[in-house]
């Protein structure tokens, strides 16, 4: 996303409050693959993992047809991941700005976000969040091929398997534990969130009050003579 | 008979109780297996085949007599054969009928995660109702014998019923039937163990097999399949029958430990993110005040 089609969209709007892009429409259409297949995966992994939750499978097509598209799932779900980690790599690495703001961040819960350090487009906690992702899809995918064709693996190597209900159940419960705060935060604690990542927009207001050197950096007018 | 002996016992992926359970107490029953007077003529597979309704497939074979290297989704009754040398140097030849163990606490069951799926009746037969099997194959990795096999065509897993539909109307299982020699036995567990134990301690004093004995091993609260063997020291020269077979201790952990504080942890993270927007609200934005060092 370059800065002049920042500017640009913010002037498209006319005579409203002054918006800028924030996720371009790449960036959220991927989102979404990532997010709807995760809560695909959710849903059917948490019938598989307890019979009071078993009513899940039913909602998501009978056991039988939960058990094949789950994996499936899993697989668009990585891909999205793998494509996010393309996407935001450069933009999820820990700054000094994170570690300082990092240090504050009673101040976040807090809702003083006035008492905080500037940061730029992502926070430590998104991108905590994003690596905790990252590192628990790696996990999910590797143990996950181990439990989609089980078949495959034979008896000397059952060990795989045990390894395999593991690692998938102890990486899904820590993505499902970032996921709980991702969606809170993304809906009900920050507010414009969750517009941001379906329009894209963000007002100036919101930007320089959630991410100051993001919102001055993309706002920064072009050096003269370029 | 037959409606008594098919009550439920334990059921699979089920919340809550078993309905009914609890209700009637029944025999446990019992196969006895002597591998000392089976002669492997295999007339038990072929008894499986035919009452089960599945034909003779391809196989392959590695130079001896075993009809195919393990069990299979649609052959669940197979002698292994092993050449074992014994200490004096003299060759035996080791003829164990390998078939679902019918296990008291079965690692299938407790790993299966789809409701009704595998379920235990009253008088101890475990048995797969492949309508409710989702194709997962978790009771392959729960079980310590290797026994469940899966159908690439139907997506559902099978092994040995213990003639489960026979035994409900008073017959004994097809293997049972056709066995030539009478080393294999069907009744009640208690009657059966002491039929076993009566054999080892034969075979102890009289046949100078001074580490004969019976298998029914305690790791899985005991079976309903149990075998009588020569040297009950070195079960795994019978094919792989393991010395003391347990479920899974990480299918254990699984099921029991890592689920409630999974439960716990997924619970507490959504009371923990309810209680900080009560205490604290959300975030809101309002047109403030450029501060210093903004683009203007």
């Amino acid at each position: 996303m370059s800065t002049s089609e920042i500017i640009t969209s913010a002037r498209a709007l006319g005579d409203r409050e002054e918006r800028i892009l924030r996720y371009s429409l790449t960036e959220r259409i991927n989102h979404w693959i990532g997010g709807l297949s995760y809560i695909y995966c959710l849903g059917t992994g948490l019938a598989f993992w307890s019979p009071y939750l078993y009513w899940l499978a039913a909602v998501a097509g009978g056991g039988p047809t939960a058990r094949f598209w789950h994996p499936w799932m899993g697989v668009i779900f990585s891909a999205s991941i793998f494509y996010m980690y393309k996407l935001w790599r450069n933009d999820m690495l820990i700054t000094d700005a994170d570690r300082a703001w990092w240090k504050n961040v009673k101040y976040y819960i807090r809702n003083e976000d006035e008492k905080l350090p500037p940061i730029g487009r992502f926070n430590y906690g998104q991108k905590l969040f994003f690596w905790a992702m990252f590192y628990a899809t790696i996990l999910l995918l590797l143990s996950g091929i181990i439990l989609w064709i089980p078949e495959a693996i034979s008896w000397n190597l059952r060990w795989l398997r045990y390894l395999g209900v593991t690692l998938h159940v102890a990486a899904a419960l820590i993505s499902i534990g970032a996921f709980i705060i991702h969606v809170y935060m993304g809906t009900a604690m920050v507010r414009g969130g969750f517009t941001s990542i379906v329009r894209g927009e963000v007002t100036s207001a919101w930007a320089r009050h959630h991410h100051r050197l993001w919102y001055q950096q993309a706002t920064r007018k072009a050096p003269p003579g370029k | 008979m037959s409606q008594a002996v098919l009550e439920i016992r334990r059921i699979s992926g089920h919340a809550g109780p078993v309905a009914g359970a609890g209700v009637e107490r029944a025999e446990q029953v019992c196969k006895l297996i002597d591998t000392t007077t089976c002669i492997g003529c295999k007339a038990c597979e072929v008894a499986c085949l035919e009452w089960n309704g599945y034909t003779f497939t391809d196989t392959t074979f590695h130079n001896s007599y075993q009809t195919m290297p393990e069990t299979r989704w649609n052959y669940w009754n197979l002698i292994k054969f092993n050449e074992h040398e014994g200490p004096d140097g003299s060759t035996m030849l080791l003829m164990r009928k390998d078939q679902c163990m019918h296990c008291s606490e079965p690692g299938c069951l407790e790993a299966c995660p789809a409701d009704g799926a595998i379920v235990q009746y009253q008088n101890g037969i475990v048995d797969f109702q492949q309508a409710n099997c989702i194709g997962c194959q978790y009771c392959v990795t729960g079980c310590p014998f290797n026994i469940p096999k899966f159908n690439h065509q139907t997506k559902k897993v099978f092994k040995c019923t213990l003639c489960s539909d026979r035994v409900a109307e008073g017959l004994e299982p097809a293997c049972i039937k056709s066995c030539p020699t009478g080393c294999l036995q069907f009744g009640l567990k208690d009657d059966m163990k002491a039929e076993a134990e009566t054999r080892a301690k034969q075979l102890r004093e009289e046949s100078g097999h001074v580490n004969a004995g019976v298998y029914d091993p305690e790791g899985v609260g005991g079976t309903g399949v149990i075998y009588v063997l020569h040297d009950v020291t070195n079960p795994e020269a019978y094919g792989g029958l393991p010395k003391d077979p347990r479920i899974p201790w990480i299918v254990r952990l699984w099921k029991k430990p890592v689920k409630w504080i999974g439960n716990l942890a997924m619970l507490g993270g959504v009371i923990g993110v309810t209680l900080h927007y009560l205490r604290f609200g959300p975030k809101e934005v309002d047109v403030e005040e450029p501060r210093k060092g903004d683009q203007p």
